[in-house]
């Protein structure tokens, strides 16, 4: 799929031009044959960096070889790497802060208040909170249980940016192409109960206590239709890669249509699996204070809300892969039933989208606003209640997704 | 394990006569002693769920709770014996003071008391004027509990409209009285002011801005709860927290001393407004709420249609203010000597039965001022709407009961 957009006109030159490919020519290129953005930036502002230290040096003391190695192949990518890494993390983190921003500003309007008001658009409140939480006191309690206490948080944190770096943004904006790629992402959703579990036990807390065990025991049970459901869509796709899945809904149509039980159901699960309301029994605040999160302060309780963020913008990102298409603009799989007239429409009338990513997040942040909705308008649900849903309900619901898309697949089967 | 096969402890007096204690000894009597399934969780009196100070001590067995145990008292400011040493006009403003959430109900008691115990009739004017006071403040009232229920059940937009409709009656308040919360409206004898004196329309005399805005805040009102209960009524997630929980039975009611919405959420078709009128309320013409399912849903029912009622009361009762005209009298001079003598009065307060009880020795101040607050008796049967549920639906439950800690402990 060639993308006619600003962005790729201008990475495109390169080649127009019958200049040297950075990326083809590279004989320590880590990604194969995929081409990857990220570090293609990163390279080139290490080009630019290095190269001006590279080039100060040898002004200095000329024909050292400090400057030689500043700008080898090695060392080039070795801070391409590195340059990647902040890229991908400061992107992930901004699309969290904004859909932070979405969430209060649109549950203020929601409830008939002005919602955030630093900044334009109240969208530096978020920045105003970070630097307030950062300049608090790290208080803590003499009696809890060190070890456990900090490395869980740090885990729970570590583990929620990891997943949010591995959801890729579009073909050229990833991490790892992995054939399982889906299946890392819900082993490290997986690993968040464990961390939770005993950081509410190390805290010498009944309420965080009780909290832990609560979030826990939720977790656990909502993973399971959330991975019966994407094992229905790869069995759609006939792939777990995240790529190959997004390609087939471009190939034929978004994965909502067959799988709309399987959509509702998984938007639930991941509302309950990212401890949003109204399954945020974890953090019930009328009656366990703040559940397992009640001896956090401070920056612990910044980066430990800025996870939950994380992990709810990282669920919309499944959700828009697994059933919205991914990174593909609407209509585009229309092409299949309406000929190539579809795709010259977009080739010619949006070309001027700027990027493949900035559709995905806008899906992203779409879905966001519909989970943003469900928290205004409910109530919180009682723990048995919960599990009685998950394993009752939703459960089920889950299995009898996965039948109607078996039955799609062998009776009107010609599409796939 | 029998009695005589425990350890045993050496006592105070035993210690001071040299007796040892190993820190084994105290580990083994721990854990022959312990219940340990169970485990008691202290909710306040610092705590999201407690509206006040106060405490909730809950021993839970897993998620169930198997005993609670209210404590009360941090509150105590000796108001009864401080009303001992005051002038009975200085108690007025006092008497706000005992619920910031119902100040207008309690000064109505105490003036109330004070004209009992005197014999004299107050103007027909001032008893509508009183009547559409304690219904503002009675929609105040039950729009802050509407409000922390929201809360309390984990939503910040009931919250957040409930308070949003509850201004429209504090600019009220505002505007006949001049503050939000404690009004020191009422007086021994009649009223502070005329409604007529406020807002005065410029071409009118017999025209009161205020009494129009009245109307109109209760056209508004009844509209505006509507949102309010489709939110909370339509959403199955309120609703299952409610429909259930916390069931007392009648008995259970009579036996406590439970008044006010949760006893009437029991089947117990009583009113002090109806049954025992006071002032103009047998002037005015309204319904009683009464249902007998007697859980949670029923209290929150039955608050949400006497909101409702209170509407049409204020309407009755500016209509005939209004009838009345300005020229009608409004307050009574009043000898400042209470004659000796005993004096008990009640009200239908927004929590329940709240009554006053005056022993009066003939001089400037009473001798004894006993006030029967709803709190303090709801709240202690706790244990008996706690035993059972889970934790999750402690906060729900007490938020039935409407905390209000400034009457509870005085």
């Amino acid at each position: 799929m060639a993308y006619t957009s600003i962005i790729d006109w201008i990475t495109g030159v390169y080649s127009q031009h019958g200049w040297a490919d950075p990326i083809q020519a590279n004989p320590y290129y880590p990604f194969g044959d995929a081409y990857n953005l990220p570090y293609d930036l990163g390279m080139k502002l290490w080009n630019i960096i290095g190269g001006a230290i590279a080039w100060l040096l040898d002004l200095l003391f000329p024909g050292n070889d400090v400057s030689t190695w500043l700008v080898c192949d090695m060392t080039n990518n070795i801070f391409a790497l590195v340059l990647f890494m902040v890229l991908v993390f400061a992107v992930v983190f901004v699309a969290c802060l904004i859909s932070l921003w979405e969430e209060r500003k649109v549950l203020g309007r929601g409830m008939d208040r002005r919602g955030t008001m630093i900044g334009m658009w109240g969208f530096l409140q978020c920045v105003a909170d970070g630097l307030k939480t950062f300049m608090k006191d790290n208080v803590f309690s003499k009696k809890v249980d060190g070890m456990t206490y900090w490395w869980t948080v740090a885990l729970i944190i570590g583990t929620s940016v990891l997943i949010d770096c591995m959801v890729p943004l579009s073909p050229r904006w990833f991490v790892v192409n992995y054939d399982a790629g889906l299946l890392i992402i819900m082993g490290l959703y997986a690993l968040a109960p464990f961390f939770i579990l005993v950081s509410g036990w190390s805290q010498n807390n009944k309420y965080s206590l009780i909290g832990g065990i609560r979030a826990a025991e939720m977790m656990i049970s909502y993973e399971v239709p959330l991975l019966i459901i994407i094992a229905t869509a790869a069995l759609l796709a006939g792939s777990l890669n995240i790529g190959d899945i997004v390609m087939a809904q471009t190939k034929h149509f978004w994965y909502v249509i067959p799988m709309f039980v399987g959509f509702v159901t998984f938007m639930i699960c991941a509302t309950a699996e990212s401890e949003r309301a109204p399954f945020d029994l974890a953090e019930a605040e009328s009656e366990l204070v703040e559940g397992w999160q009640t001896e956090y302060g401070g920056m612990k309780w910044g980066l430990v809300m800025l996870a939950d963020y994380l992990r709810g913008a990282c669920s919309c990102g499944i959700i828009v892969l697994l059933f919205f298409g991914g990174w593909n603009l609407p209509f585009m799989e229309w092409t299949y039933f309406l000929g190539d007239g579809i795709a010259s429409f977009h080739q010619n009338f949006m070309w001027w989208f700027p990027a493949p990513e900035l559709t995905f997040l806008l899906k992203a942040w779409l879905i966001f606003f519909v989970m943003i909705a469900i928290r205004l308008g409910t109530g919180r649900v009682r723990t048995d209640s919960i599990l009685n849903l998950g394993w009752k309900v939703f459960m089920p619901l889950s299995i009898l997704n996965l039948v109607i898309v078996l039955i799609f697949k062998l009776f009107i089967g010609g599409v796939f | 394990m029998t009695d005589e096969k425990k350890t045993q402890i050496p006592d105070a007096q035993a210690i001071a006569e040299g007796a040892e204690v190993t820190k084994e000894m105290v580990q083994e009597y721990t854990s022959q002693n312990m219940d340990m399934d169970k485990m008691w969780i202290t909710m306040g009196p610092q705590h999201p769920f407690s509206h006040g100070l106060w405490t909730l001590k809950i021993q839970a067995d897993g998620e169930i709770v198997t005993d609670a145990d209210p404590i009360v008292g941090y509150l105590h400011r000796g108001w009864e014996k401080e009303a001992e040493n005051r002038t009975y006009p200085k108690i007025i403003p006092m008497a706000d003071r005992l619920c910031y959430a119902s100040s207008m109900m309690y000064t109505h008691l105490y003036c109330m008391t004070c004209e009992k115990a005197l014999g004299i009739e107050i103007p027909e004017k001032t008893k509508y004027i009183r009547v559409m006071a304690d219904e503002i403040n009675r929609l105040q009232s039950h729009l802050m509990w509407l409000a922390a229920v929201g809360t309390d059940l984990g939503n910040f937009t009931a919250f957040l409209w409930a308070s949003r409709e509850r201004e429209f009656w504090m600019d009220m308040n505002v505007r006949l009285c001049g503050a939000r919360m404690t009004t020191n409206y009422p007086r021994i004898g009649g009223v502070r002011n005329d409604v007529f004196d406020i807002d005065l329309d410029m071409n009118d005399e017999e025209k009161s801005r205020f009494m129009r805005d009245i109307v109109r805040c209760c056209d508004h009102f009844d509209k505006a709860l509507w949102d309010i209960i489709a939110l909370i009524d339509n959403n199955s997630t309120f609703i299952s927290r409610m429909v259930g929980t916390g069931i007392i039975t009648r008995e259970q009611c009579a036996n406590l001393g439970i008044t006010g919405p949760a006893m009437r959420g029991t089947g117990v078709d009583f009113d002090v407004r109806r049954d025992d009128p006071y002032d103009g309320y047998d002037l005015v013409d309204f319904d009683v709420p009464v249902l007998s399912a007697g859980d949670s849903y029923a209290r929150y029912m039955i608050r949400v249609e006497e909101m409702f009622q209170a509407t049409r009361i204020i309407r009755q009762c500016v209509d005939k203010i209004r009838s009345l005209g300005r020229s009608a009298p409004y307050r009574l001079k009043v000898p400042s000597r209470i004659p000796a003598g005993k004096t008990y009065c009640r009200i239908e307060d927004c929590r329940g039965e709240a009554a006053m009880y005056l022993v009066s020795d003939g001089t400037d101040r009473p001798y004894r001022l006993k006030v029967r607050s709803a709190i303090f008796v709801n709240v202690s049967s706790s244990r008996d709407l706690l035993m059972g549920c889970r934790i999750a639906d402690v906060p729900v439950i007490m938020a039935m009961i409407d905390m209000c800690l400034g009457e509870t402990d005085r």
